[in-house]
């Protein structure tokens, strides 16, 4: 197979190249081309041979510790000497303890669980600015690093530190090429400049710009357009409060703020102090060999090592001892000074001291309260600290719970020293790092210590899940002749029956309580025969409430079965709010709003089902009626399920040809809605399928001879077994169609159904315009099931195109059967009439939750085609003109 | 214009040698030469700017390079190193 190249670069950002010659733009470009073939060859590695690497470049680091933080400072003039040992051992050795178990190639992280697997995906070509106050250290935490995760790195020294640096990248090179890594892996600018830098930054091949260093390196890494790690400077506030362990934290302190003489930027740089504490606290500081300076001197100070014209920094005192400065400040302190503290009444312009200071002047605040110690901070906080670093001393949690709630920093460090802290690994269990992510209130995009991961491209590898699915009916269902004899194994002190006039009338309530056990008190409800009302269940749970009724048995049709689940709802849980239950949702187990678990009372529910078509008695299901807002609330929720449901023909002998076929068809939609829905299940399938047969079967016997048991009683259970699938697998269109109709033109909810019926069956048959995203399904399976329903049923055919034509069909027959109507016109609905109706049975059934488990997901003139169809009648739905869906993978 | 094509069985350890035997040879063909990777598991940056300057000097001559059995994990190295539009595949 021969493979050519689509070559799709991605748009080029232009390079800057102003200022720079052909010859420095060829050595420039020479360097990118050898980074980026050393990243290309560098994908090959194994996890194995990266970590040989590192291990081998770890080493060489620590053994070279010594030389390389001489030879800083040396060239830098800042910091000391020891702690820079201590940094490059930081960031050899802890850097390596931190990753050495760590995977960065292949699958990183699994989490099976969850089907999730990370896989590392190399950066490429990293543009590195390194600075001059942590050179050698950071020049050797982001080569390992880079290793790590197999990406080249070219650098771009601070001017006054590129010899330490360029020689500690030397060391890393070497022994990295020695032991395997692509030559070209490191590169290093042999000279500084910002021209250099601004090609670097903009060079198509270079992935990603990690930037440590002062504001303008960091606000040039962001400017680039280029992804960037830009770690600035902070302003690290310290609040010393009262309950404290104090020479652990004075010690910490002088520790943290003198160490490579404050050049580290997550250092201590005010310290807020309560006022019950400040005078012992500062008597500690002068015991450790700090000056803590007068009013005065203080403003000496600030002077010498602040730059009026700019509020910042003098560079010139950035990594200088505390003596040297004094005496620039022309201070006099004590021989062996090693710290300085200045006073300051406020945080801002006018108190010059209160900003960053990278050498070892620490400013300090005496707090008369909590609430004023944790508001300097903030204030210090936001002058040039947001998102770096901050440090509270205290053991009382509630004060560090508020300090790390106002304070915005990427690290707090509690108890522990600011500088040594934030570096990770040492005093705590953040990883080791020579880059402090500041988030958004530093410019930057994390607040992470920056690790591998942050040089790494994480892929995530989403399986498919498996979500669990449920089938959840009532504990207990009752069905055949007789059936409700049943009632008598519930034990009950106070029973309340909830049933409409008309049933009261039959003496179908007598039935009942015969077989209500003896003793228990018993309450007749009766309620309209119409779907309930607000009114009507609050003035049903009232009295559920003057009977303290611990039994609920609802008699009736889909009507009265609603009302009692509602009543039940209120009943036991009184501060249900109806209207936030009813809120929207598209997934049962992702919906924001929760039925409540807590309740005050409780009381079984029995539903004794007399219609044949709702299946309410086992439903999660019920509608209720809101007149006063003009409108209809659907709640779902298995806990309205009843507890008990009886399916007993007995009540359903008299029900007129009329209800027995409205009914008959809305159970058929049931089924055949569930059958196909995108929530349907082999347990969901069993039921659906059954109920099929049951009713194609039976439900011509029961509408033409209503005296016929077995048909009254097959047609009961069709009813309740179609429920159980659709209480699980939800219905279609088909309900969102007839909803919407019956409700504008007032047409029985059967009846609606079955004007729809057949043209839903060729809609969802054909190949769907929009597919509604069905985790649940391994394809698009309506055509095969409706084949496999004629099947069952069969119909005959030998393709699935012929036998979803004979489906169609035969509910055809089955409804002329039933004598229903053949369109929608037949109704004496004009077509102008239905024509003006249509933007707003459109709306409603777009809007209507019943389409969301439909196997295709309705488009807005997909409806209107349906409404169209169905007024126009049925015999004209032609499942033929739609092309099949190809063969998938699994049968039905 | 007749094509003679010719067939070169590469070495993982002999990759740059092979190519610069290779080149020699670029001069008495026309049409396509076809450098067999399947012994190559793995490339270096030495034989990628090789295999970079051979497809460079066969270019100059209208000569098409044909990589066969290019294995996935050199073949992206030749996508990011940008070197993949040079080449023909074949597995």
């Amino acid at each position: 197979m021969a493979t050519g190249e689509a070559v799709q670069e991605r748009v080029q950002v232009p390079v800057a190249a102003e200022g720079l010659s052909e010859e420095r733009i060829a050595t420039l470009e020479n360097l990118v081309s050898q980074a980026r073939t050393a990243a290309a060859v560098f994908t090959q590695f194994t996890q194995e041979d990266v970590d040989r690497i590192v291990k081998a470049m770890v080493l060489a680091g620590l053994e070279q510790a010594q030389p390389l933080a001489r030879l800083a400072v040396e060239e830098t003039r800042l910091g000391v000497m020891e702690d820079k040992v201590i940094k490059n051992m930081v960031a050899t050795e802890f850097v390596y303890n931190y990753i050495k178990d760590k995977r960065s190639v292949g699958v990183i992280r699994e989490f099976p669980e969850r089907n999730l697997a990370e896989v590392a995906e190399p950066i490429g070509v990293i543009f590195s600015i390194t600075p001059i106050t942590n050179p050698t250290s950071t020049v050797l935490f982001k080569c390992i690093m880079a290793v790590k995760t197999r990406n080249a790195v070219i650098f771009s020294p601070h001017p006054n530190a590129w010899r330490c640096c360029s020689e500690a990248v030397r060391i890393m090179y070497e022994t990295a090429v020695k032991h395997g890594a692509p030559e070209g892996v490191f590169a290093c600018l042999e000279s500084h400049s910002l021209q250099d830098n601004a090609y670097l930054m903009h060079h198509k091949d270079v992935s990603l710009i990690d930037a440590t260093g002062g504001p303008g390196a960091v606000k040039a890494a962001y400017s680039s357009g280029k992804p960037a790690l830009g770690v600035g400077p902070g302003n690290t506030p310290v609040y010393l409060e009262k309950t404290a362990e104090l020479g652990t934290a004075v010690t910490d302190i002088v520790l943290s703020k003198t160490f490579d003489n404050g050049t580290i930027c997550a250092s201590e740089q005010t310290l807020v102090i309560d006022d019950e504490i400040y005078d012992v606290v500062l008597k500690k500081f002068a015991d450790l060999g700090t000056h803590i300076c007068n009013e005065k001197e203080a403003e000496l100070l600030a002077r010498t090592v602040i730059d009026p014209k700019t509020g910042f920094m003098q560079p010139l005192a950035v990594g200088q001892k505390a003596a040297d400065i004094a005496r620039f400040a022309g201070l006099s302190v004590k021989a062996g000074t090693k710290l300085l503290i200045a006073p300051i009444q406020g945080v801002g312009r006018e108190h010059p001291l209160s900003v960053e200071k990278l050498f070892p002047v620490l400013a300090v605040y005496r707090a008369k309260s909590v609430d004023e110690a944790l508001k300097v901070c903030i204030d210090v906080n936001h002058a040039g600290g947001l998102g770096h670093t901050a440090v509270i001393f205290s053991r009382n949690e509630e004060v560090i719970r508020r300090f790390s709630e106002v304070i915005n920093a990427g690290r707090i460090l509690v108890n522990s020293p600011g500088s040594v802290g934030a570096v990770g690994g040492v005093y705590n269990d953040l990883p080791p790092t020579f880059s402090f992510g500041c988030g958004t209130g530093g410019g930057n995009s994390t607040t992470d210590n920056v690790s591998i991961y942050h040089y790494l491209n994480i892929k995530r590898v989403a399986r498919r899940t498996q979500a669990h699915m449920w089938f959840r009916v009532p504990n207990q269902i009752y069905f055949n002749l007789n059936a409700v004899e049943n009632v008598h194994q519930f034990p009950s002190r106070s029973t309340i029956i909830i049933t409409n006039p008309a049933l009261e009338r039959f003496g179908h309530v007598d039935i009942v309580r015969r077989y209500i056990p003896e003793g228990t008190h018993v309450h007749v409800t009766v309620i309209p025969d119409a779907e309930p009302e607000v009114k009507v269940v609050m003035q049903g749970v009232q009295e559920l409430n003057f009977y303290k009724a611990d039994q609920i048995i609802a008699l009736g049709g889909g009507s009265v079965i609603d009302a009692a689940k509602i009543m039940k709802l209120k009943y036991e849980s009184p501060e249900a709010d109806l209207e936030e239950l009813a809120a929207p949702f598209l997934d049962l187990r992702k919906r924001v709003i929760q039925y409540p678990t807590e309740k005050v009372t409780r009381a079984r529910l029995i539903a004794i089902a007399t219609t044949s078509g709702t299946g309410s008695e086992v439903t999660p299901f019920a509608v209720l009626t809101d007149k006063e807002r003009g409108r209809k609330v659907t709640l779902a929720d298995y806990s309205l399920t009843p507890d008990v449901a009886i399916v007993d023909p007995q009540f359903v002998m008299s029900m007129p040809k009329g209800l027995t076929a409205d009914t008959g068809i809305d159970c058929l939609t049931h089924a055949l809605e569930a059958a196909v829905s995108s929530f349907a299940s082999a347990y969901t399938d069993s039921n659906a399928m059954q109920a099929i047969r049951m009713v194609f079967k039976y439900l011509p016997i029961a509408y033409e001879h209503p005296g016929d048991e077995e048909a009254r009683s097959m047609m009961h259970n069709a009813s309740c077994i179609a429920a159980m699938a659709f209480a699980n697998a939800s219905v279609g269109v088909n309900h969102a169609l007839a909803h919407a109709f019956g409700a504008r033109f007032g047409v029985a909810h059967g009846r609606a159904n079955a004007l729809m019926l057949s043209h839903v069956i060729a809609y969802n048959a054909s190949v769907p315009m929009k597919f509604l995203p069905s985790p649940y399904q391994k394809g698009y399976l309506a055509h095969k099931k409706y084949a496999t329903i004629a099947d069952l049923l069969g119909l005959g055919g030998h393709t699935i195109e012929e036998k979803v034509n004979n489906l169609v069909a035969a509910t055809e027959r089955l409804l002329d059967q039933l004598g229903f109507p053949r369109s929608i016109a037949e109704l004496g609905i004009s077509k102008e009439e239905f024509e003006r109706a249509m933007p707003d049975l459109i709306k409603i059934a777009f809007e209507d939750p019943s389409w969301r488990s439909n196997p295709r997901m309705p488009l807005m003139s997909e409806l209107a085609d349906l409404f169209w169809k169905a007024y126009q009648g049925r015999g004209l739905a032609d499942v033929a003109e739609t092309p099949q869906p190809q063969a998938s993978e699994q049968n039905v | 214009m007749e094509m003679i094509a010719v067939w070169l069985k590469i070495d993982e350890g002999q990759v740059v040698q092979a190519l610069q035997e290779a080149a020699e040879k670029l001069d008495s063909l026309e049409g396509e030469v076809a450098l067999d990777f399947s012994a190559v598991r793995r490339i270096d940056a030495k034989a990628l700017r090789a295999l970079e300057e051979f497809a460079t000097i066969a270019g100059g001559k209208d000569v098409r390079v044909v990589l066969r059995g290019v294995n996935i994990g050199v073949y992206k190295v030749l996508k990011l190193a940008k070197l993949g539009s040079k080449f023909s595949f074949v597995s």
